[in-house]
């Protein structure tokens, strides 16, 4: 840096409020272009006795709420609707109400962040520094003082510029006088700065490079008992337990519920069986009620493929032939003599057993339910 | 000015009868007062003995909180009382709490703004540092939750080598950019708030080490008024955006719940009631936190006894709100004539966690309605006492809503007991130990108080020429 010094601006520091609007409206009035006042705090009315025109920063704001708005939307349905469609509970791929919340968000984020970085942007900063902090008496412009600062490059700048601030009765007047080279980043800054940012710039680097490259090793688990657990198979050993198995037995006198039904007295009215032979008859009661339970069965749990009309057509089957026609074996019409013909036993067993496509009932419907529907199949159906 | 010279030697109670409105800054004389004692604090060699008794305390929490996410991590959310049926538990009610505190930061900041409150600069800066560090520890809790940790990345949609992207259409993803967003606008609100009293201590550092760092994060503001008038109308801006946004964002926590088909939680009441709860339980940790602090660093001529009484109605209001929401809650229930909701909010009034239920309501409902009397609004003792029931009732509102909607679910064989872990109770303690170091720390480096607000607040910020006309030529 050389001592060669020019001056820089004119400073005039006054003690109240009064004082700068005053000075400001006659700055202003003069026809000075290159001028500022600095103040601790925004003062009101002097945007006006200074001429300020209104910042455009307002329609940046809302130009940018828009593009986030819009940006937010086309976002979710890029990711969404487009290229990774989500299937779930049959909702439709693109509904406009559940992508309002993450596109009001980046609606707010973007004009924020616009409002934030373009004020600090329009107003020139970061601009770490500037001649006006040579003045002495400008420290006290974030305190309690008010200064007017004329620029040296003002057109109007001369001896009178002086004389004008004199007259307007400051607390104190000061010369600025600006090194030729001012504002240069030293040197040690600048190579600090450099390392720190190569360094902040390694990661992504690697990362970068780890998602574009192969590499013959096994990926670092950083907790390797929640990727890789170890699980046993039924027969499999285990130095776990005592008696070498992975697989626990039942606790001693554990039985299945099933034993009774099939070996003892009532295995017609559970199985549909008897003998080897489909029994021939219901092996229960049968009472209006049991013919009305009967009906209502049917209805709750077969009519959805098989139609309330036993014809095979119920809305299970119309969509799924939509949607799989080729593949689909659809429910059978319970109306046609094949099944009138079958014995009520065999009936009994394809509902607790399911057959072809259809699944077993005898988990979702009691046994007894089970025998009302079939007694509903062969007399009202 | 001369009209204010003698302030100094009123009393309080003087002070309020001279002045109608009570003056928003009061036994201060001079602009430089206010930066005096706001930026004498950073500027100290020492602090008072119990900063250092806090913040010895803050760091100790801290870092069982450090120790126990560590545990967590390296063994699992299995050390977690959570597990079925109740699987949300401390780590939501944490979050939801959280969050909740840092509402009435942004509030203070925007809301108040645009309704012009002036007596809001006292306390704003201190409420919007509240603001970040809240939500600090509520990011902290969704994102330990996830159990695995190092994949939390996944919530962004950010194009990876599986070709997938997040479910748009899950409250939870919502909450990523709900929060993320208020988190930004948060800080970025405090932070341009800041930039000129930044200045201000930039220009008063003694040492090179002080001038250069608040130097940095002054960014060279030099107090210009074309930049003032930029600033102003950013300011403004930011407090429009933030007011939609500090609603929207407990509303989309809120979802996190109603969106689900659990009884008690599939509601329309709730972004409302979680909104008023937010505030409420904000207010109530400003007035934790500053009732020491204005005492601790001489800040009671900025929080006056004017701000306390004006939070205590706030207080009031919004615990009549929440009130008013667990009543509609009730209502609702047996007005809609579904038995599991019925079950349901019964269950908590009178079930097992009939315990939490009352808690909440004492505090929450019962304990603010002492401020109806101006003498309460007046015992700092008694507010103190109160701020901290709140708190603690606005905790057990979360733990309610998320812990007895879940235990008696729809199938009795799984209903269950949830009792949180020692790891639950010790992370939770962690966390206020965050909050504490962050706050202690911000107490004793940052300007506490906005001082360029409140020197604008001050009778002799206002101009008593006639320069206004001059303005419209």
């Amino acid at each position: 840096m050389t001592n060669q010094t020019s001056i820089h601006g004119i400073l005039a520091e006054f003690d109240s409020v009064d004082g700068i609007l005053h000075a400001a409206e006659k700055v202003k009035q003069e026809g000075y272009r290159k001028w500022d006042c600095h103040t601790p705090f925004p003062v009101h009315g002097l945007d006006g006795a200074m001429g300020i025109r209104q910042t455009r920063l307002p329609w940046l704001v809302l130009v940018m709420g828009f593009a986030g708005c819009s940006g937010g939307i086309l976002l979710q349905w890029w990711t969404n609707a487009h290229d990774y469609v989500y299937r779930i509970s049959g909702k439709p791929d693109w509904s406009l109400p559940a992508n309002i919340p993450v596109a009001f968000e980046m609606t707010i984020l973007f004009a924020a962040l616009t409002a934030f970085f373009s004020m600090w942007i329009l107003n020139g900063f970061p601009r770490w520094y500037s001649p006006l902090f040579r003045a002495k008496c400008f420290t006290r412009a974030t305190d309690d003082r008010f200064v007017l600062a004329i620029d040296a490059r003002d057109d109007l700048f001369g001896e009178e510029t002086r004389k004008l601030l004199e007259s307007l009765s400051p607390s104190t007047i000061e010369m600025i006088e600006a090194p030729i080279e001012d504002g240069k980043i030293p040197l040690k800054l600048k190579g600090i700065l450099g390392i720190a940012l190569t360094l902040l710039l390694l990661p992504p680097a690697m990362i970068a490079n780890a998602r574009f490259t192969k590499s013959t090793q096994p990926r670092v688990h950083i907790v390797p008992n929640m990727d890789t657990q170890v699980t046993h198979r039924g027969q499999e050993a285990s130095d776990f337990f005592a008696d070498g198995q992975a697989m626990r037995l039942p606790i001693s006198g554990t039985y299945a519920q099933e034993d009774d039904r099939l070996i003892g007295e009532q295995v017609g009215f559970w199985t549909g069986k008897e003998n080897g032979a489909y029994l021939s008859s219901i092996p229960m009661d049968v009472t209006p009620e049991f013919e009305d339970r009967g009906r209502a069965r049917f209805g709750i749990y077969c009519s959805a493929c098989h139609a309330v009309n036993g014809s095979g057509q119920g809305t299970v089957h119309l969509r799924a032939q939509e949607l799989l026609s080729k593949t689909w074996v659809g429910p059978t019409d319970l109306r046609t003599d094949a099944i009138k013909q079958q014995a009520p036993g065999q009936l009994f067993e394809s509902i607790s057993n399911g057959i072809r496509n259809m699944p077993s009932y005898s988990s979702q419907i009691p046994a007894a339910d089970r025998w009302a529907i079939v007694q509903y199949l062969k007399e009202s159906l | 000015m001369a009209k204010y010279a003698n302030v100094n030697e009123l009393s309080d109670s003087q002070l309020d009868n001279l002045l109608e409105p009570p003056a928003l800054v009061q036994n201060a004389e001079t602009f430089h007062d206010i930066t005096e004692s706001v930026c004498s604090i950073a500027e100290a060699d020492r602090m008072p003995r119990s900063w250092y008794v806090l913040f010895t305390l803050a760091l100790c929490f801290l870092g069982v909180l450090g120790a126990m996410i560590f545990h967590l991590f390296t063994t699992g959310v299995g050390v977690w009382g959570n597990n079925q049926p109740v699987a949300w538990g401390f780590p939501i009610v944490n979050f939801v709490f959280w969050v909740g505190i840092g509402h009435a930061g942004t509030l203070i900041s925007a809301v108040l703004y645009l309704f012009r409150q002036g007596w809001r600069t006292g306390i704003n800066r201190f409420s919007e540092a509240m603001t970040i560090f809240a939500v600090c520890c509520a990011g902290l809790f969704p994102a330990i939750h996830v159990g695995r940790v190092w994949v939390i990345y996944w919530v962004f949609p950010i194009p990876n080598q599986m070709d997938m992207w997040p479910n748009f259409r899950s409250p939870l993803l919502w909450d990523v950019f709900a929060v993320g967003t208020y988190f930004t606008v948060s800080l970025l609100f405090w932070y341009m708030g800041m930039v000129p009293d930044l200045a201000t201590q930039r220009d008063r550092a003694k040492t090179k080490l002080r001038q250069f760092l608040y130097g940095i994060f002054a960014l060279g503001w030099n107090g210009s008024n074309r930049h003032w008038h930029r600033y102003e109308r950013a300011y403004l801006l930011l407090a429009a955006l933030a007011t939609p946004l500090v609603l929207s964002v407990h509303s989309v926590v809120s979802f996190d719940f109603a969106v689900a088909q659990i009884p008690g939680w599939h509601t329309t009441i709730f972004p409302p009631y979680f909104v008023a709860g937010a505030i409420f339980s904000g207010f109530a940790m400003v007035l934790t936190l500053s009732i020491p602090a204005r005492a601790l660093f001489n800040f009671k001529h900025i929080i006056t006894m004017r701000h306390i009484e004006l939070m205590c109605k706030v207080i009031m209001c919004t615990g009549m709100l929440v009130g008013y929401a667990y009543a509609m809650e009730f209502f609702m229930a047996w007005y809609s004539g579904n038995r599991y909701e019925g079950f349901t909010f019964v269950n908590r009034a009178f079930g097992p966690y009939a315990w939490a239920y009352w808690t909440m309501v004492s505090c929450n409902v019962i304990s603010p309605q002492i401020f109806w009397f101006k003498r309460a609004r007046r015992c700092i003792p008694l507010i103190f006492v109160i701020s901290i029931f709140v708190n603690i009732g606005m905790w057990f509102e979360r733990f309610v809503i998320t812990v007895t909607s879940l235990n008696r679910d729809f199938l009795p064989s799984s209903w269950n007991y949830f009792s949180p872990t020692i790891v639950d109770v010790l992370t939770l303690a962690g966390s206020f130990g965050l909050f504490f170091t962050l706050f202690l720390l911000f107490c004793r480096w940052l300007p506490q108080v906005a001082i360029s607000e409140v020197k604008n607040v001050m009778p002799s910020a206002h101009p008593h020429g006639n320069h206004g006309e001059v303005n419209h030529d």
